[in-house]
């Protein structure tokens, strides 16, 4: 199937032209004031792994990486993005496929059902793992406030980011 | 969310130029861009304060004031404030870590959510709130909900916090939004004790002068004992009524006292 | 040692990689050559007489296409109904018009007035705001006890009522539960609220529509659980396009929790306009949308009545319900209530009287329909919650008075219509008293008050009717469609095999799952074996994912398409073997003759069947290939014991749960390690609904909680790690893998053990008893009852 081109998407009123590393690749395009990070990507870009679940920042499911740093990609202008370091979840896994640690945990914990919220909370993750190697059960909870998963009931995310930490889980969680 | 420009200013006297030329100031956006997705906004430009280097960055003053410039996000608080636990503990736990990474104390601050956490720490700790014009005593800058002391195009540049004895922020979440329903920031001076609320009214942020008195006196939690706060001015709504808010304020302040530090 | 491949295996998720590394194909990331984008402009006043449309001005804004209004769809269908309850009186529901775009009225805040197509979607949203409605607001109708009073004003003119329906159930019943209740030594009355939700899976819906001049084509990809169902409703009904002419698409779909079921207006839109601009219509929803235009879940007002003897034995059980359907009728609306709700108001007891009567009403909100148990979690929680106070007022223990009553010899046939085959209710139980450590309870809760906090414990069994069938049982109650499924089993050339079901996966792992029982039969390795769904072009048919249903019933047709081809080839290798059709045995991918050291392999046998050489023509075709039908002679009946702690902390209100265990009998498991993450999932919700979740209208018919902000989804820190066993297994004894259904039974035992835990730790206190909060038992509300 044709997809889109970015120019068609944006072809009225383009104001700026950005550029940005994208998972280690060079990529420039031309956006409104108003788009989106979230929707250079999705839509410039075409990378679709990042999600939007809602429109009042919550839900989480655009995490993405900018600098290093945990941001919702839907409350960042794409223009704001202009020579940063962007990392979505396109660039989690090895060129080769190989899945990294925290992917290879949450499908051998099933961390993921639907698969929608995925990209965010492995960013999420991520994003933790590397300021706090080691985790609590609690502070993995924590940093999961702003990603919201309907369908796993978190029990077997937080069970995947303990894993990938490699910490042994409480009993209880064992099951 | 409607069309707009959005400039990108390397320097306040930039930044403050292209304000005087129309713009709305943009700072981290947690707030203000789901407010335009809403299309409950139109500002026609905004003015990036995000690529300003001279308004970032967590310092101390010669008086020991804790200064912070307004373009720093919660993370940063978070990470450098540390000479003010109470406040970096507040700002470690604003929203999530995704907030935190993009929402700055001057664009907390300038909005003025009646359920923000930083408003409470600014009031509670009698920090100075300095613009691009001129300094604001946090007694004079909350003027209630989403209203500030701040002229049109003003801009946030640096909050100066004194350093109390002990203080603590508690906060009690609405379980959606997870912004406070209720939170207490309280802050013991050499010369008093400040006691400031937010979540709970429905004009903002607020001093609790009875607690501040009850607690100057003694600085115990059940100092407070016997004190309840008028539900009058309380916010009812969906998550709590007026009865349950005005409670929830002598609860968590209470608790911000006993864990004071 | 657990097995690593085929039934019983945790095998891992094969899905898991695309969704782990963004490579996904939900229905947002379809973007088609020349497509125009629509925005839908919405009701934002929940009742009104709409007198005209001006469209004008928009029409002329940049990028715009056209916009379309109600006038535009007068022509055709409106949105069906598939269920047709007959009331008390055995007269038909009422079952007014649900036009694609209101047309002449506006009946809730959300609904879609007009719709306008252009290049963009902001030049869409902008054109919007140029629409100039001409209307008159009119009263709200919006508490349901007020919406069926004589004085209401009507939410549909051409109605007698605001009345849907008034069904009884069972109706002959009536007299001998009245005549039970009266004679009865104890009744515990409660009335209770069962929460409106929003089912809110991540993935808002989203519709594509795509025309194609040249063949008369229409393409639908859409966020479905049922792609044949939304073809079957959509083009029979709603825009008259035969099935060769329609195709229907539901590819990754990201969650669906009942809401995908529906077919709803946006799907009928972008594929009538597709057609009338001959271009690609895309829409997407946003969350706010969805809060808005989703059916909504559950909003049930029950008065519930529990009689028992002096011995405590359960004699009878009375319910009055209202039932909220919103303004028009979504797609299963009206049997929620009704089959799927009162026919489990036995539970698991043998209580040998029971009536249901259920009011259903229309009010000025968005439709409610099925989410995440549909009807069975109502009638769970008012069945739970009123053992567990009439237990609190007899002062006896909750556990106790429950195994007292509970049903033990199967099959069961209840006083409401229908049969349970198997269980054991005991052996669930007791296998919870093991993993909930009630033992150790006493000590927990003292540790808790030592810290100033109260602790209690809430129990609750449950028990489902899944794989919802068969066909001429619900037809006989009103289903206007069959609900067997289907599974076509492909083998290729050189043994690998494609199997086209009718069950959607939508976060399930069918995928993975499904291949593990026909490597189990054939004997071959599950990645020689692949899966595909959500296609109409491609699978043979399908009613889709819902009612837990897509192993007993898509499952139990895959098997027997599945043994279809292996007769087949049997006969094959017969020839191949020289032996006879009866000899044949098939085992670890190799075809042997009985008591010989004869063989061949599965793969000789399929090549010789797409290469026929050496192959007995006469007999049998070429090809391996086989599809089948499977229609159960029953529900399957999953049950369970559920266990919630938690600790409240008196002063604020706030309720932690401390501890959640799950002891779940599902019959035969295909995949533990995914019916577990479905109970995990499961639970979550029944939490939210329990202690979180509540939408709610004002007076004037506005959404209050109407996203994010006021909606309050279950996060990470909201739930602990849960306990989940499901040790106990009663195979159904009608389907041929004895499996029951998983994917809805968390959410229907979870609600009323915690509210029961919370009215536990309450009693322990030294404040005053609480005999009832209704949910979500948000912290405002439990402080305020404890006052």
């Amino acid at each position: 199937m044709l997809r889109l081109m970015a120019s068609m998407r944006f072809r009225e009123d383009f104001h700026v032209r950005v550029s940005m590393t994208v998972n280690g690749r060079n990529v420039s395009g031309e956006v409104e004031g108003r788009t989106l990070l979230v929707e250079f990507l999705r839509e410039g870009l075409h990378l679709t792994g990042t999600h939007v679940g809602c429109d009042t920042s919550q839900c989480g499911a655009c995490t993405v990486h900018v600098d290093g740093m945990q941001v919702k990609a839907c409350s960042m202008f794409a223009a704001e993005a202009d020579g940063a370091q962007v990392a979505t979840i396109e660039g989690v896994a090895a060129n080769d496929g190989t899945l990294s640690a925290i992917q290879q945990a949450f499908q051998d914990h099933h961390g993921l059902q639907c698969g929608f919220c995925t990209p965010g909370m492995v960013m999420a993750a991520a994003s933790l793992l590397k300021a706090n190697p080691k985790p609590t059960e609690h502070e993995v909870r924590e940093h999961l406030e702003g990603n919201i998963c309907r369908c796993t009931g978190y029990h077997n995310i937080v069970k995947a980011i303990m894993a990938a930490s490699g910490q042994e889980m409480p009993a209880l969680a064992a099951e | 969310m409607y069309a707009f420009d959005l400039e990108r200013p390397t320097t306040l006297d930039a930044a403050v130029k292209a304000m005087a030329a129309g713009g709305q100031p943009l700072s981290g956006g947690q707030t203000l861009i789901p407010t335009l997705k809403a299309r409950l906004a139109d500002p026609g430009k905004l003015i990036s304060l995000h690529s300003i280097p001279e308004l970032k960055g967590v310092s101390t003053d010669a008086e020991g004031r804790i200064c912070i410039k307004g373009a720093t996000t919660h993370g940063t608080v978070a990470a450098e404030a540390v000479a003010y636990p109470a406040l970096a503990h507040l700002a470690a736990r604003i929203g999530d870590p995704a907030v935190r990474t993009r929402g700055t104390i001057g664009g907390s601050l300038a909005n003025n959510d009646p359920s923000a956490c930083y408003p409470a720490a600014a009031l509670g700790s009698g920090a100075t709130i300095c613009t691009d014009r001129r300094e604001i005593a946090a007694d004079d800058y909350f003027q209630g909900m989403f209203a500030t002391a701040l002229e049109d195009g003003e801009i946030v540049t640096e909050v100066k916090f004194p350093v109390p004895q002990v203080a603590a922020y508690e906060k009690f979440i609405q379980p959606a939004s997870r912004f406070p329903l209720v939170a207490v920031f309280v802050a013991k001076f050499a010369d008093g004790v400040r006691v400031a609320i937010t979540g709970a009214s429905e004009t903002g942020v607020f001093r609790w002068a009875e607690a501040e008195a009850a607690l100057s006196a003694r600085f115990e939690a059940s100092a407070l004992d016997g004190l309840a706060m008028d539900p009058d001015h309380m916010i009812a709504d969906l998550h709590g009524d007026k009865a349950y808010r005005a409670h929830l304020c002598g609860v968590m302040a209470k608790r911000a006292v006993m864990h004071a530090a | 040692m657990p097995k690593d491949s085929g039934i019983g295996a945790s095998s891992k998720r094969r899905e898991d990689v695309r969704f782990l590394t963004g490579s996904g194909n939900y229905t947002d990331d379809i973007n088609i050559f020349g497509q125009l984008h629509v925005h839908f402009l919405r009701a934002d006043m929940a009742h009104a007489k709409l007198n005209g449309v001006d469209t004008a001005a928009a029409e002329a804004m940049p990028g715009v296409h056209r916009v379309f209004t109600g006038a535009d769809f007068e022509a055709v269908g409106g949105i069906p109904c598939g269920w047709l309850i007959t009331d008390r009186f055995g007269q038909p529901m009422q079952e007014p018009r649900h036009p694609v775009l209101a047309h002449g009225k506006i009946r809730h805040v959300g609904e879609p007035i007009c719709a306008v197509v252009a290049d963009t979607l902001a030049q869409a949203r902008d054109a919007a705001e140029a629409i100039v409605l001409d209307y008159e607001t009119l009263p709200a109708v919006i508490d349901m006890k007020a919406a069926v009073s004589d004085s209401s004003v009507k939410v549909h003119e051409e109605l007698t009522s605001n009345l849907c329906y008034d069904w009884g159930f069972v109706e002959d019943n009536r007299d001998a539960v009245d005549a039970a209740i009266k004679g009865a030594a104890h009744v515990t009355t409660l009335e209770l609220v069962n929460n409106r939700l929003v089912a809110n899976p991540m993935e808002p819906r989203v519709a594509v529509g795509e025309y194609n001049r040249s063949d008369d084509m229409h393409t639908l990809h859409t966020t479905s659980q049922n792609p044949h169902v939304i073809r079957l409703l959509m083009g029979a009904f709603v825009l008259g396009i035969p099935e060769h002419k329609l195709r229907v698409v539901a590819p990754d779909v990201g969650g669906g929790f009942g809401t995908k079921i529906f077919h709803y207006a946006e799907e009928a839109f972008c594929t009538f306009a597709a057609k009338a601009l001959n271009r690609p219509v895309k829409w997407t929803s946003t969350r706010s949308e969805a809060f808005m235009s989703d059916a909504h879940g559950r909003d049930h007002v029950t008065k519930i009545e529990l009689a028992l003897d002096a011995d405590n034995n359960f004699v009878a059980v009375r319910t009055e319900t209202y039932a909220n359907m919103g303004a028009y009728l979504s797609t299963f609306a009206s049997s929620v209530p009704t089959w799927l709700h009162g026919t489990l108001m036995a539970g698991n007891y043998k209580t040998p009287h029971v009536y249901v009567n259920v009011k259903a009403v229309f009010t000025n909100t968005v439709p409610v329909d099925a989410y995440r148990g549909a009807g069975r979690p109502e009638a769970t929680y008012q069945l739970e919650r009123v053992i567990d106070m009439a237990a609190r007022e007899l002062g006896v223990d909750p556990i106790a008075l429950r195994r007292q009553n509970f049903i033990t010899e199967f099959p069961y046939a209840t006083p409401v219509a229908v049969e349970y085959d198997t269980g054991d209710y005991h052996a669930t139980m007791d296998k919870l008293e093991e993993i909930a450590d009630f033992a150790g309870f006493k000590a927990r809760r003292a540790e808790s008050e030592r810290n100033g906090k109260l602790r209690g414990l809430g129990i609750n069994c449950y028990i489902e009717a899944c794989g919802i069938a068969p066909s001429n049982l619900v037809g006989q109650l009103g289903a206007r469609a069959g609900l067997y499924d289907a599974a076509t089993v492909r083998v290729n050339a050189t043994g690998s095999i494609s199997v086209m079901v009718g069950a959607h996966s939508h976060g399930q792992g069918h995928e993975t799952s499904f291949p593990q029982v026909i490597s189990e039969m054939i004997g071959i390795p599950e990645d020689q074996i692949t899966i595909v769904h959500g296609d109409t072009s491609k699978i043979p048919f399908g009613m889709g994912t819902y009612g837990s249903r897509s192993l007993a019933v898509c499952g139990s047709a895959m098997v027997r398409a599945a043994e279809k081809v292996i007769n087949k080839a049997k006969k094959i290798a017969a020839h191949l073997l020289e032996a006879s059709d009866g000899d044949i045995e098939l085992k670890d991918g190799r075809f042997s003759v009985a008591g010989t050291d004869k063989s061949v392999a599965w793969g000789d046998v399929t090549l010789a069947a797409y290469v026929p050489h050496n192959y007995p023509l006469t007999d049998i075709e070429p090809g391996l290939e086989e599809t089948a039908f499977y229609d159960p002679a029953n529900f399957t009946y999953p049950s369970g014991a559920y266990a919630c702690e938690v600790e409240l902390d008196p002063e604020t209100g706030h309720v932690k749960i401390d501890r959640f265990s799950a002891a779940d009998d599902f019959g035969n498991i295909i995949n533990p390690m995914i019916v577990t993450g479905q109970v995990h999932g499961g639970i979550a919700q029944g939490i939210g609904q329990a202690m979180l979740e509540g939408c709610v209208y004002d007076a004037d018919g506005q959404l209050l909680s109407a996203s994010y902000m006021d909606y309050a989804m279950p996060r990470a820190l909201d739930v602990p790690f849960y306990t989940v066993d499901h040790s106990c297994q009663t195979p159904c004894t009608h389907n041929p893998l004895g499996v029951k259904g998983c994917g809805e039974a968390g959410a229907i035992g979870s609600p009323p053990s915690v509210v029961n835990a919370v009215i536990d730790a309450i009693a322990s206190g030294s404040g005053k008893a609480v005999a009832h909060i209704d949910m979500p038992l948000t912290p405002s509300r439990v402080w305020a009852a404890m006052q």
